[in-house]
């Protein structure tokens, strides 16, 4: 028996490396975590978190079993009021997607919003965050890292390189040139612009873009702390110039009355020359079945500078889509190590899974990314100073209000002046 | 039974389960609302009390007025057309189909059990004009009216008749069985007396047939004119209340301020106005018919 010892140990002990090993290839220490307990709630019209996260705990439980993922779905519409209800209750979950801005500001202030900087910081993955996600996230909420980034997304013009070439139009650079190219098309008979006034926000997005275009990236921040007024001329110009766009008849005859699938859909059909949309338009632009004018046909130019004006001279508005908050008071030892986890993994699996594009960093970039997931990378890369959206720092009720009110200011029901008046006052409550 | 009914006891052991239930299912929440009108705030950053702000604020609200005026006009249109289509659809059944009415009868009631939602996108298709022409542009352009083709959902006024249009259509199959019920109790022999008397046609539906139906048609006009002001999944399901504001009824108007912008006090307010509408148009019927009655 003596002499099978030190096989015996040899073996043992190669078993225990191998195990440390694979453990930590998994991406923790050896030693068996407590099991985490991860519940989320998340709106219906996005299925990619909850199923990334589904299969990256999984891969977790074996680190630390009996590590569990559940989600419940609601429709966007009803988020606030359920954050709301659930919030009263004591009864958030773990993870739950964010609401308004000013709903945000209420629940920080009654501890129900983690400091995911802090958060972060502790556990050491503060660097797992793309830079520009985290300083677009701290600019909407106070300064405070409120959210995490499962997206982050540009925004800009989609357009379709044929019909540009057809027609013999440059690439624009100057919101001046976007208008004559708009007019040059709209007089060959070719809808310029597809837009959904449904959803109101493409409609409202090209206001906002037009005022950070004109008076700088700060310019919606004033309208928060009440330096400036919508009303003011500067920014009545900007809707102004939008609603001009509109009574020209650029966004098509029915963009009151279009949501956001049939207006995707006139331009993946080729049925309109461009498309002012976020990258999460790169599921679709990649599917063949959706796209008919084919990935090779679709360009990207970000949002032309406006001639004169103070804004930054690459305009890329960025966002982090839908973010999603942590109920501090879920935030268990066991669940702050499955946090830490999926900020150190998070980025790779999504672009891996989904080739997709999230605020946290990929430490190993797929090679056979598709050519407009590539240019999305390559422009948030460039992007050095992103400026939000419109109604980026509304409260529910002027974001409601703008977003409704832009098909009628698209169409000429509403003025300029009117439009603006109607936010105003939303906004001052 | 005489002797059940004049004990005390047993009546209380009859009526306490039923009104102990509606307390708490109707009456209860009726209070808790209008307590809530006396309160600004929400569930996270609690309540205070604001005396009667949201009533004065409801009443410099433009857009409360949009909503109230959008209501009122929808429900009018509604009720018009919804009960006097169902109250000639009736005499059809019984005057001129009689007994074979019950296949038209089915047909014209069939929408009224097809879900709101799938009506609505019915209707949005029709009326569409992007990204193709639904059927009405289409059959516009197909006889030459160009000037005609329009997006009928993106403009406040043809958003309206558009809504009509779907209410009526929904609902006037329902108002027709509703009034052939009341006109097949109308008896034979009145309306035989009368026939031999000379009356007939428009005449003998305007002097026997509407006194007899009078009650049935009363009590439709009150469920429809209630039912209208209060129309929500209708407006959601089509429209949303847009374009803009233009077809935002009272209830969508209180439930994005009670459930999206969390203003619960003044969505209550809104609620009460709304309450005071209905009650104030069902006792106006009420005193019309009695005028009428007496008359």
């Amino acid at each position: 028996m003596k002499r099978h010892r030190p096989v015996a140990l040899a073996l043992a002990a190669s078993l225990i490396a191998a195990s440390a090993f694979a453990a930590t290839a998994l991406g923790g220490s050896a030693a068996k975590r407590p099991a985490a307990k991860i519940d989320y709630l998340s709106v219906t019209q996005n299925t990619v978190w909850a199923e990334l996260l589904t299969s990256m705990t999984k891969t977790y439980a074996k680190l630390a079993p009996g590590s569990t993922f559940k989600s419940t779905k609601i429709p966007q519409e009803q988020l606030n009021q359920r954050i709301q209800l659930l919030s009263s209750q004591n009864a958030l979950p773990m993870l739950y997607n964010t609401p308004a801005v000013d709903a945000v500001a209420q629940m920080q202030k009654a501890g129900q919003v983690a400091d995911i900087g802090k958060t972060f910081t502790k556990l050491g993955v503060t660097r797992e965050l793309v830079p520009a996600a985290a300083v677009i996230l701290r600019k909407i909420y106070g300064n405070k890292l409120a959210a995490l980034p499962f997206e982050f997304n540009i925004e800009g013009v989609w357009y379709n390189k044929k019909i540009f070439a057809d027609n013999g139009i440059a690439v624009p650079t100057t919101f001046d040139q976007l208008v004559a190219a708009a007019a040059k098309l709209d007089a060959a008979g070719v809808q310029p612009f597809a837009a959904s006034g449904i959803q109101g926000w493409p409609i409202t997005r090209l206001v906002g873009n037009l005022i950070f275009g004109q008076l700088g990236g700060d310019a919606m921040t004033r309208i928060k702390t009440g330096k400036a007024k919508l009303t003011d001329p500067q920014y009545v110009a900007a809707a102004q110039k939008v609603a001009d766009l509109g009574t020209k008849g650029y966004f098509g005859e029915g963009v009151a009355s279009l949501d956001y699938g049939p207006a995707e859909d006139l331009f993946l059909q080729g049925k309109a020359a461009m498309f002012y949309m976020g990258s999460w338009i790169l599921g679709e632009l990649n599917d063949p079945a959706k796209n008919k004018i084919g990935l090779a046909n679709v360009g990207f130019f970000p949002f032309p500078r406006v001639v004169g004006g103070s804004g930054p001279a690459r305009l890329i508005p960025m966002n982090a889509g839908q973010p999603t908050s942590i109920n501090p008071k879920k935030l268990t030892p066991a669940n702050e190590q499955w946090l830490k986890y999926m900020a150190r993994n998070y980025g790779d699996i999504a672009m891996r899974q989904k080739g997709q594009v999230t605020g946290f960093k990929v430490h190993n970039p797929p090679r056979n990314l598709s050519s407009a997931t590539k240019l999305v990378v390559t422009q948030l890369a460039a992007a050095k100073d992103p400026v939000l959206w419109f109604e980026a720092l509304f409260s529910a009720k002027a974001t409601t209000v703008s977003q409704r009110n832009a098909a009628p200011l698209a169409t000429g029901q509403m003025s300029a002046r009117e439009f603006m008046s109607s936010v105003q006052d939303a906004i001052s409550g | 039974m005489d002797a059940v009914l004049r004990d005390r006891r047993a009546v209380v052991a009859f009526v306490a389960p039923a009104l102990l239930v509606y307390t708490l299912v109707l009456l209860a929440p009726i209070l808790w609302s209008l307590v809530y009108t006396f309160y600004s705030g929400n569930v996270i950053t609690g309540f205070q009390y604001v005396g009667l702000d949201n009533f004065e604020r409801l009443i410099h609200d433009d857009a409360f007025w949009t909503a109230f005026t959008f209501t009122l006009k929808y429900g009018v249109l509604v009720t018009v057309f919804q009960v006097g289509l169902g109250l000639l659809l009736s005499l059809m059944y019984v005057f001129y189909l009689r007994r074979g009415s019950a296949l038209v009868r089915t047909l014209v009631f069939f929408p009224v059990v097809l879900p709101t939602v799938a009506i609505a996108q019915m209707f949005a298709k029709i009326f569409a004009i992007a990204p193709q022409y639904g059927l009405v542009n289409a059959a516009l352009d197909a006889v030459g009216l160009d000037g005609s083709i329009q997006d009928w959902l993106g403009r406040g006024n043809t958003a309206l008749l558009v809504l009509v249009l779907m209410d009526v259509w929904r609902s006037m199959g329902f108002y027709a069985v509703l009034l052939y019920a009341g006109l097949v109790d109308v008896p034979e022999e009145i309306l035989e007396s009368a026939r031999l008397d000379g009356a007939s046609g428009v005449r003998l539906v305007r002097r026997i047939v509407l006194p007899l139906l009078g009650p049935v048609l009363f009590a439709s006009l009150i469920f429809s004119i209630n039912g209208t002001l209060k129309v929500f999944d209708t407006v959601v399901a089509l429209t949303n209340g847009g374009p803009g504001q233009a077809t935002t009824p009272l209830t969508l108007y209180m439930f994005n301020n009670a459930f999206a912008f969390g203003e619960y006090g003044y969505a209550s307010a809104i609620a009460t106005a709304l309450s005071m509408l209905c009650l104030m148009v069902t006792l106006a019927l009420f005193g019309f018919a009695r005028r009428d009655v007496t008359a």
